[in-house]
């Protein structure tokens, strides 16, 4: 059988683990079995939704977290592997982010599902990247609404570079 | 009528995107973030053989402390309705596809959900997995027009082709998932789909529940491309029977393994073409087979199978057409909708066969489009008429110049010829197109759609069912409306659809939300801005209470269509649209990689410019996946990629910079001239792509066009092609004398299905 997604195992054969870790900041302490998935330790125990699950197998991206500043899916991380770790979530960047602006205006969000992980694998980035470096970074992170298009005009926006691509019309903007 | 630009119009500019901010936060909330109290956890065991009965179900999960639910507990009738009620909610013995639901059980710990074991004792029959040889006709549908075999006779050339165009699965990035809580006597449904109506209606016959008694709530949802139109009803239908046999709320969410296994995809079509010109290229008969695999029940397939019969002559003016389509039952899941609903199929093959037709010829492809394409007055074959907004040549004219397409096509021949063994070549392709706005025929008629606006306190709400699936229902629906009541787009609120809230609008799908029911809401706005007579909708809701305005559909007016004999206009107008695709070959991986696509699309008036462009980028890139990368691998009647990691759909790296352009030639009945955007761009890429493939040298005519079909595919140019002699009638087909095996398309019918719906007398077969 293919990936593991919402099937889980060992969870509950295990002991629960107390474990710390910074979460968006704040020191966070969780009761929960070591292998449970990061990603539904976040969405379960910590009750912070923004963090999607779209294949429960490393490949689409949407539940990515960074775990001590480096972006990784949390569907592939046990809890047990983030004690004493940071840990940042899209709700982590307060949502008046540069980046979250950026995808807002800019046509970034479509059905939205892949925005949260999308922009936390773009903070990843250094200052005005190149298209290049956006198009590498975003590479395990799939949108099926936008053909990326959008989502490279918002995260090249949001480094405050004024992109070259011509805008769509002369629309009034916000 | 548009009425003359207002000082604060909203329509043809960016404003704020409703959804996005809560979007790009992560406070959206979708169906997996909600949770109700006392709520189970719901898993669906399914069959895993394609074809026989069931003998047993074997478990004691009862007395472990589940929910059990099975086709016996049923109250209404066991059948999902749709168009006809073929299929049943859950397996009542006979298995006619692997992945059909059996049995549903429930749990609050999911680590227990997940460790239940059932048996179930199956007697096997033979399946008929390959569609082109299943002798089970689920739909017929015939174009005709002139006579096809006279002017065949007639005609100086005659250039055949068969094409084939795989599954494909909508793959939105959020899995199917429904909660179902049992309140008021009846059930509450909220969940991740396109149409909420069609999940309320089937309820009401699988549970025997009066309407009243059924809510279905809209969660925010995480794409569907068609593929939450149909099967989040049997979703909800299993999560609403665990729920009221628990008497708690139950939460149903696929993973994706089960997605990808058991919901609907793209049907695969083999298309047939025989085409008569005369010798200087202009079409004299086109002669269409249309084959479709339908799956295991009806679902949607004869919709689909006419939408794509209808696109199957292409953007192309032809005195003499005859189409036949025909849609077959096999043991696979039922295929359904997705984005384009048969004509990216049908599309795929008139585009390639065109390119084809040049080839054999000796024409410049691009002449041979221009010369044909229809053009406003001109008759389709359905005999309807082109609108004066049709505009097939300014799309193909537009995409030449901005690609400088004739250039590149010299240059990469060249190129090519002088490459030498393990060197890299370019090829660049074309495809002209269109797709028809809005439901088919009567269609629109039929659905009598209704949309309704209220004032509030603040300004007016817009109860539609019409939901925001990414394409940016709220917002361009909130610019309509506060165009048309001339009041500030911040001041126009997007009620949640809701059963309980907002009338029947019809359901999300076939590029209908801005031209149909955002016509409907324009016309709601015209009146209420009458009937205010120049007071403001805040002021007058509190002086007045609620003003409420509710409208119904009209169609325009001129529209003419006899389904009977498939005669008349097929739509009201159309959108048109031109892409060229550059693509590479790896000389070592055979991997062809498109390196630029350009979609010129006319699509009367784009209401919000960045999101329209987001419509054809992001449909731009889905039928790049479509083209080269998205194979569904079936074995033994399932599925067996089922997972991202071998079913791969474009990523950035894939992807290739869109260069997509918006074209405006309004349409007299589209609120400001729109037409449908939606699922347009899908049509495209694939013959695009396709073409290009056959200007480096490869005869493709079968997608996805992967490493293992390019490097086997033959060089263009074989037998034949360059020996049309001019005056005399020849029959074209370089791959069919190299022995090209026959396809289902002609073999003969035998019309019925599967015989009884809920039980009955087991598969014919």
């Amino acid at each position: 059988m293919g990936s593991p997604g919402r099937r889980p195992g060992g969870g509950r054969v295990s002991p629960l683990l107390r474990a710390r870790f910074r979460l968006n900041g704040v020191d966070r302490e969780v009761d929960a079995p070591p292998m449970k998935r990061l990603l539904d330790v976040l969405r379960e125990e910590c009750g912070l939704t923004g963090t999607k699950e779209g294949c429960g197998e490393g490949e689409c991206g949407a539940c990515t977290v960074l775990l001590d500043g480096d972006p990784v899916c949390s569907c592939l991380v046990a809890f047990a592997q983030a004690r004493d770790r940071e840990v940042l979530t899209i709700e982590g960047l307060g949502g008046d982010h540069p980046l979250q602006r950026a995808f807002a205006r800019w046509g970034g969000a479509q059905c939205g599902i892949c925005t949260p992980g999308m922009i936390v694998a773009a903070l990843a980035l250094g200052p005005d990247p190149s298209l290049e470096d956006v198009r590498t970074a975003l590479a395990g992170n799939l949108c099926r609404c936008t053909g990326y298009e959008a989502i490279y005009r918002a995260v090249r926006r949001a480094g405050g570079e004024a992109a070259a691509a011509p805008e769509p019309s002369a629309g009034a903007g916000t | 009528m548009t009425r003359a630009p207002q000082a604060r119009a909203s329509v043809g500019t960016n404003v704020t995107r409703r959804d996005g901010a809560a979007k790009a936060a992560g406070r959206a909330r979708y169906i997996d973030d909600l949770d109700f109290p006392d709520m189970l956890h719901a898993r669906t065991i399914r069959t895993t053989i394609p074809c026989g009965s069931i003998r047993a179900v074997r478990h004691d999960l009862a007395r472990e402390g589940f929910v059990v639910v099975d086709h016996t507990h049923v109250p209404g009738r066991n059948v999902i309705r749709l168009i006809e009620d073929d299929q049943p909610c859950l397996a009542p013995g006979v298995v006619r596809h692997a992945a059909e639901p059996v049995l549903l059980i429930a749990h609050e710990d999911r680590e227990r959900l997940w460790q239940a074991e059932v048996d179930i004792e199956y007697e096997p029959a033979e399946a008929i997995l390959d569609y082109e040889s299943s002798s089970i006709t689920q739909t017929t549908i015939r174009i005709d027009k002139g006579d096809v075999d006279a002017a065949l006779t007639g005609a100086d050339v005659i250039v055949e082709g068969t094409y084939r165009t795989g599954h494909q699965e909508q793959l939105y990035i959020e899995t199917n998932g429904i909660i179902a809580v049992p309140e008021n006597g009846g059930v509450t449904i909220h969940g991740s789909m396109q149409c909420p109506y069609y999940i309320h209606r089937a309820l009401g016959v699988l549970l025997d529940l009066p309407a009243e008694r059924i809510r279905v709530v809209q969660a925010e949802t995480g794409g569907g491309f068609g593929g939450k139109e149909e099967y989040p009803s049997m979703i909800a239908g299993h999560a609403a029977l665990l729920a009221l046999a628990a008497g708690r709320p139950v939460k149903l969410i696929y993973d994706r393994e089960e997605d990808l296994e058991a919901t609907t995809k793209r049907h695969p079509f083999t298309v047939r073409h025989r085409t008569g010109l005369t010798r200087d290229g202009e079409l004299v008969a086109q002669d269409i087979d249309v084959l479709a695999d339908a799956g295991a029940y009806v679902t949607l397939s004869p919709v689909v199978l006419s939408r794509g019969a209808i696109h199957a002559g292409g953007p192309y003016r032809c005195p003499n057409v005859r189409i036949a389509g025909r849609s077959v039952f096999t043991n696979t899941p039922p295929n359904g909708a997705f984005r384009g609903f048969g004509a990216p199929q049908t599309l795929f093959a008139v585009e390639v066969h065109m390119e084809r037709i040049a080839e054999a010829m000796g024409l410049d492809s691009v002449d041979l489009r221009a010369r044909n394409a229809l053009r406003p007055g001109d008759e389709t074959a359905t005999g309807g008429t082109v609108g004066p907004d049709g505009s097939a040549l300014q799309v193909l004219e537009e995409a030449l110049g901005r690609t400088d397409y004739r250039r590149k096509r010299a240059e990469y021949r060249a190129a090519a010829a002088r490459a030498g063994r393990g060197e890299a070549r370019r090829g660049v392709g074309l495809a002209l197109y269109f797709h028809g706005s809005g439901f088919t025929g009567g269609g629109e008629v039929k659905l009598a759609s209704e949309a309704a606006l209220e004032t509030t306190e603040s300004g007016v709400r817009i109860l539609s069912s019409t939901v925001e699936i990414g394409q940016g229902t709220r917002t361009i629906h909130a610019q309509m409306v506060a165009d048309a009541l001339d009041i500030a787009y911040e001041r126009v609120e997007v009620a949640q659809p809701d059963t309980a809230v907002v009338p029947n609008s019809g359901p999300t799908v076939a590029s209908r939300t801005c031209m149909v029911v955002g016509g409907i809401l324009r016309a709601c706005a015209e009146e209420m801005r009458a009937r205010l007579d120049g007071a403001d909708p805040a002021e007058h809701f509190r002086r007045h209470g609620p003003l409420v305005v509710r409208r119904a559909y009209e169609a325009p007016p001129g529209l003419a269509w006899d389904e009977e004999t498939y005669r008349g206009d097929a739509y009201g107008t159309y959108a048109w649209a031109c892409d060229v695709a550059e693509v590479e070959l790896d000389p070592d991986t055979w991997e062809a990689r498109p390196l630029r696509l350009t979609a010129v699309c006319e699509i009367g008036k784009a209401i919000h410019p960045r999101l329209a462009l987001g419509q054809i980028e992001g449909g731009t890139a889905q039928g790049l996946g479509y083209a080269l990368l998205e194979e569904v691998v079936m074995r033994d009647g399932l599925m067996a990629n089922a997972q991202l990691t071998n079913y791969i759909i474009p990523t950035t790296l894939d992807t290739p910079p869109i260069d997509a352009v918006i074209l405006e030639s309004p349409y007299a009945h589209g609120p400001w001239g729109a037409k449908g955007v939606g699922e347009l761009p899908i049509d495209g890429p694939a013959p695009a792509i396709a073409n290009a493939l056959r200007h480096l040298g490869l005869d493709v005519r079968e997608i996805p066009a992967t490493p293992e079909r390019l490097m086997e595919a033959s060089a263009v140019g074989g037998v034949g092609a360059a020996t049309v002699a001019p005056g005399a009638a020849r029959e074209l087909d370089p791959a069919a004398a190299g022995g090209e095996p026959a396809q289902g398309a002609g073999t003969p019918a035998r019309e019925g299905g599967w015989g009884a719906p809920d039980g009955g007398p087991g598969v014919a077969a």
